[in-house]
């Protein structure tokens, strides 16, 4: 029954992505429909992450589903000792699809193991965080007009950011070229080089934001952040290497977009905001469709 | 010639199980995941034994004890290259190599002290995503155990 549930961006195949990017497109035309009337979802947030339970809400509240759930778990039986388990097998009976965030990695395959309604992953602490995968994804394609053959580079912490492991492995069933751009203490851990390795696909190591940015089609910045680095004078000396300013987009191609998921502190200077090719806000605008597209292939749903 | 070479080094048993092949630095914790230092069975073991194979080896000697699956696949990740000779009447019966699993549960805990499986009571499960050495992929929180980090529970 359950096993439409999307926990990991790797429960996808190529074809599932394509699937949910078709339905997207149909979902921006049309967001406010009746797909979800007579549905419960409940929304569980073990942890507190506003912009995400505010966009899978927004998700469903314009497809007509009701919402039950908690957004912090601090008012919730789990702060007097109960087990997720029991968490989820009691919401288990009252709705039609859990959402759910949680602190603990694999906490949502677990949950997903347990429940006999599907799950879908909202984020399980820093392991995966697959629907800003698929927005991520859906803003690429929307800008492009395609995913095939692109060249990707990826700024900032590419060592701990969930957002960029999960975005290569997804662009990786479509022919891409990836350049990394980071500070050495914070680099694409050796195991995502190995898969693209393994996939012969090929990518280039960079200290500095430079020229390579001119043969990009997507710049995907993240945040550099202060308590990733335990001296902090190498902070200090990287902190405003990583940081893009309207000026260094002269040179860029055409189609080139500025991704960043969110909340950003200054690796993009706000003089960007007003270029054309800053498409970061859109991005976020995104994110209702593609949950509501994930949402109707989760549940089996038909037009 | 070598087999001689055994019999002399560590006494042979009557009945039981015979653990060959066990990398030297590995004695220890071959002995941790069978839970023979709480077992009431004669046990006889040798530790720097010399061996063609693995330069220096260990072997472990258990007296009317014979492993079951479970315990052959917890062997299986800490010494995989061990062999097990089950011995009737002093006689070699059954010579058995350690097959690594393909998935394993239950048996060693994930290196990821954010994993769920180290939070709550969650029976630990891997797939074997590499057999020389091992690395396990924990299904929960897709995070690599390999090796040297491996902890039978």
């Amino acid at each position: 029954m359950n096993n439409c549930s999307l926990i990991s961006i790797t429960d996808y195949s190529r074809e599932d992505i394509l699937d949910v990017l078709k339905s997207a497109s149909r979902f921006e035309e049309c967001p406010n429909n009746r797909l979800l009337e007579g549905k419960v979802v409940a929304s569980l947030f073990f942890e507190p992450s506003t912009r995400t339970r505010l966009s899978f809400e927004t998700a469903i509240s314009r497809m007509g589903g009701r919402i039950v759930g908690f957004s912090d778990s601090s008012s919730t039986s789990t702060s007097k000792g109960e087990s997720l388990k029991d968490t989820i097998k009691m919401v288990d009976n009252y709705c039609d699809l859990i959402v759910m965030r949680h602190p603990l990695e694999g906490a949502a395959r677990f949950a997903s193991e347990v429940a006999s309604v599907p799950v879908i992953n909202a984020g399980d602490g820093a392991n995966q965080h697959p629907t800003q995968t698929m927005l991520d994804l859906y803003s690429i394609y929307k800008t492009q007009g395609r995913l095939e053959n692109l060249e990707i580079v990826m700024v900032g912490d590419l060592k701990y950011g969930r957002t960029v492991h999960s975005l290569l492995q997804a662009m990786s069933h479509f022919s891409p070229v990836f350049h990394f751009i980071s500070p050495r203490e914070l680099e694409m851990p050796p195991a995502y080089k190995l898969y693209l390795d393994g996939l012969r696909i090929p990518y280039h190591e960079h200290r500095e934001l430079d020229n390579v940015i001119n043969q990009a089609d997507i710049l995907y910045m993240t945040r550099v952040q202060r308590e990733r680095f335990a001296d902090l004078l190498e902070y200090e000396k990287v902190k405003n290497v990583y940081v893009l300013r309207n000026s260094m987009l002269a040179g860029t191609k055409e189609n080139l977009r500025v991704l960043h998921p969110l909340p950003r502190v200054n690796e993009i200077n706000e003089d960007v905001d007003e270029n054309k090719k800053a498409y970061y806000f859109d991005q976020a605008r995104n994110g209702v469709y593609t949950r509501q597209a994930i949402i109707f292939k989760t549940l089996n749903l038909t037009w | 010639m070598t087999a001689k070479k055994e019999l002399l080094q560590v006494s042979a048993v009557e009945n039981g199980t015979v653990i060959d092949h066990i990398p030297a630095r590995k004695l220890f914790d071959v002995i941790n995941v069978l839970g023979i230092a709480s077992c009431d069975n004669t046990i006889t073991f040798g530790n720097n034994l010399a061996s063609r194979k693995l330069g220096k080896k260990a072997i472990v000697k258990i007296s009317d004890r014979y492993l079951v699956d479970e315990e052959i696949d917890k062997l299986a990740l800490v010494a995989p290259s061990a062999k097990i000779n089950i011995i009737r009447n002093f006689e070699v019966v059954e010579k058995k190599t350690v097959n690594v699993p393909r998935r394993v549960e239950g048996i060693a805990r994930c290196v990821n002290p954010q994993c769920i499986t180290n939070h709550q009571n969650v029976r630990t499960r891997f797939d074997v995503v590499g057999s020389t050495p091992i690395v396990l992929r924990c299904l929960y929180c897709e995070k690599l155990t390999d090796q040297e980090h491996i902890e039978i529970l």
